[in-house]
């Protein structure tokens, strides 16, 4: 397959992804027209719409644009850097131990009195898994060796996370569990969006620095040593820039699986297989799927509360298998 | 001091053994192991016959009856527990355990099953029929005369006809057929949940909350010890902003968890609630038509109370704070 040209590829996806959020923004119970929602969300119209805009909608299709290129984007780098195909934050366990960091802040009261706690606990079970997915299976791992710590980690991480929340004297806690291990973005608020966009906004440009290295690593390891790559500022780009962005993300959404996984797989192909391109086309991406993801949980049962982790995991699920599938029969 | 109440009732129970007649069939040790079977029987049961209540009856924030409760046992439901305590007779909800339901059956016990009260008639049915198992059909009927009395004197006042919001933790409402909504009923007032057609507990998702304008609104968060997202949407800014312009009214879970003669107090206090928001409306349209603002300010004094405080002192209901206010809002 021939690649397409970079700089079209972009444009198309980023022309998708706004067009989206627009979509995203015009979706609701409330059931307004495109026109009345986009005067509204301008503080035009009636004052009950413009609050519903500005409060309830917008940050629902931002956190939908900034969660959703978050775990492109982290897929991206993740396969790059560990050259593994399989990579994904939500496989190898980072949002399962994200989420618990998240879980243990909220529950024990500690995000109530700090608000940055929240935000702060996700990072740190994200780095945690990182580091134990690093020390386990070592830089150049084989895929089997990481995939199998990251199903350990995500085990644990899950397991952990159900016994805060049956601990909890709350008792909604027990059912929270799905919020947590499948994803939402139902009624997150404008205050969600100030709290995870600096840490994103930061783990982004470190993920995106990753490029030049990234494509001197697909030669191997040794060879991008010999070109000057410091493999050692590759490995704290790539982690400090999945635990900051994929930790914040979670901390507000819960774990959403698949998406870093199906979005650069997709994308590869089109961008000439080259990290350096793959990673914002994979961000793009990633932004795309996700609200695509969250349009679809409101359309199709409107009063449900779906969580966005199902639908992913319907299109991610057979995707992997095929993946799977197609590296056995190349001998993986 | 609740112990020695119920210890002076244990006593009571063992030294003085039921005076009832050979004839008469009342039990004479009655256990009941439901929160509202619980709070009937606490209400209708002769002295010394009522032998233990479920722990829940305990518990501040699902029963209405704390106080009397602490003058029995506590039991957790559980079979053997029960069979200990050689009642006569067991009283369950329709909802209670049928594992537990059925081995007490099968090992000999006459157990009672009530289901959970969802409107005033079902209050009503319930309390006559505790009367007639507990062989106090009197005490039964004079609790429904009483609360008839004061039903029909809710529907005496001319309570203008709000739209009225009720909001549970994860945006969950009730709709037709549930007792909350009986209790709106009764108040005078429009619950939105019915007028969208939503039947049970429903989810109400907060944008059509907004966008159903409510005149009144009553939140009832957990309390705020016990952190969960279920409670976020109450914290949502699209919520503080609704609930800032909208007028507030107490609604208390103890006291409409179970159906009885204590639910009438939380409709009173929604109709109390109205009443005062009417008012304030009123006054301030009269002003506004002056300063053209069109906002409805808050009528409850927005202290950000805790709840439970509040659910302790019904005698000062005028001065509830609203229970939604979770943060200070502007007067």
């Amino acid at each position: 397959m021939t690649a397409l040209r970079f700089q079209p590829v972009l444009a198309v996806l980023a022309a998708a992804a706004a067009l989206l959020f627009l979509l995203s923004l015009a979706i609701g119970p409330a059931g307004a027209t495109p026109a009345v929602s986009l005067r509204a969300l301008f503080g035009g119209g009636e004052e009950l719409m413009v609050l519903v805009m500005q409060e309830i909608r917008l940050p629902r299709a931002l956190l939908g644009l900034i969660v959703g290129a978050t775990l492109g984007l982290s897929g991206a780098a993740l396969q790059g850097y560990l050259r593994n195909p399989l990579a994904e934050p939500g496989l190898i366990g980072i949002s399962a131990s994200a989420s618990f960091g998240a879980v243990i802040a909220l529950y024990t009261g500690l995000s109530a009195l700090f608000a940055l706690a929240l935000p702060l606990m996700a990072l740190a079970g994200a780095m945690l898994s990182v580091f134990v997915l690093q020390a386990m299976a070592g830089s150049d791992g084989r895929p089997l060796t990481v995939i199998l710590t990251g199903v350990a980690i995500s085990s644990f991480a899950g397991a952990m996370t159900s016994l805060v929340l049956n601990l909890s004297p709350n008792p909604f806690a027990a059912t929270e569990i799905m919020f947590w291990m499948l994803g939402s973005l139902t009624d997150r608020s404008m205050p969600h969006v100030w709290l995870v966009l600096p840490f994103t906004l930061v783990g982004w440009a470190l993920l995106l620095r990753l490029g030049r290295a990234l494509d001197a690593l697909s030669l191997g390891p040794d060879a991008a040593a010999s070109m000057g790559v410091d493999l050692g500022r590759v490995q704290r780009l790539a982690i400090l820039g999945t635990a900051l962005s994929v930790g914040a993300a979670t901390a507000v959404t819960g774990a959403i699986g698949f998406v870093g996984l199906v979005v650069p797989h997709v994308l590869r192909p089109l961008v000439g297989a080259q990290p350096s391109r793959l990673l914002p086309a994979s961000a793009l991406g990633g932004a795309v799927l996700l609200q695509s993801a969250d349009i679809l949980v409101r359309v199709i049962a409107p009063d449900r509360d779906i969580k966005l982790g199902v639908v992913t995991a319907i299109v991610g699920a057979p995707f992997f298998f095929w993946l799977v599938w197609s590296h056995r029969r190349s001998g993986l | 001091m609740a112990r020695r109440r119920w210890l002076g009732a244990l006593l009571a129970g063992l030294l003085l053994p039921a005076p009832a007649p050979a004839a008469d069939p009342a039990p004479g040790r009655v256990v009941s192991l439901n929160v509202c079977t619980d709070q009937l029987a606490m209400l209708v049961a002769r002295p010394g016959q009522l032998y233990s209540v479920s722990y829940l009856a305990r518990d501040a924030d699902n029963s209405a009856m704390v106080e009397e409760a602490g003058a029995y046992l506590p039991n957790h439901g559980l079979a053997e527990e029960v069979f200990l305590m050689k009642p006569d007779l067991v009283l369950a909800g329709t909802y209670t355990a049928h594992g537990t339901v059925s081995l007490l059956r099968r090992l000999g016990f006459r157990v009672e099953e009530f289901p959970p009260e969802t409107s005033f008639e079902d209050v009503r049915a319930n309390l006559r029929r505790t009367g007639a198992l507990l062989g106090n059909p009197a005490r039964a009927e004079a609790l429904v005369t009483a609360m008839d009395r004061e039903l029909a004197a809710l529907a005496a006042e001319k309570t203008p006809r709000l739209r009225t919001a009720l909001a549970f933790s994860n945006s969950y409402t009730s709709g037709a057929g549930t007792l909350v909504s009986d209790v709106v009923r009764r108040a005078g007032l429009e619950n939105i949940a019915e007028t969208l057609g939503m039947t049970g507990l429903a989810r109400l998702p907060l944008e059509r909350l907004v966008l159903a304008d409510p005149q009144l609104m009553a939140g009832v968060p957990t309390p705020a010890e016990k952190p969960a997202l279920a409670d976020q949407n109450f914290a949502h800014p699209a919520y503080r902003a609704l609930a800032a312009r909208t007028a507030g009214a107490p609604l208390e879970n103890r006291l409409t968890v179970c159906g009885g003669p204590f639910t009438l107090k939380a409709a009173r206090a929604l109709q109390a609630a109205a009443m005062r928001a009417a008012r304030a409306s009123g006054a301030v349209r009269a002003e506004t038509e002056k300063t053209t603002q069109n906002q409805m300010p808050k009528v409850a004094p927005s202290t950000g109370g805790s709840g439970q405080a509040a659910a302790r002192s019904l005698a000062a209901l005028p001065l509830l704070p609203a229970l939604h206010a979770v943060e200070g809002t502007p007067e």
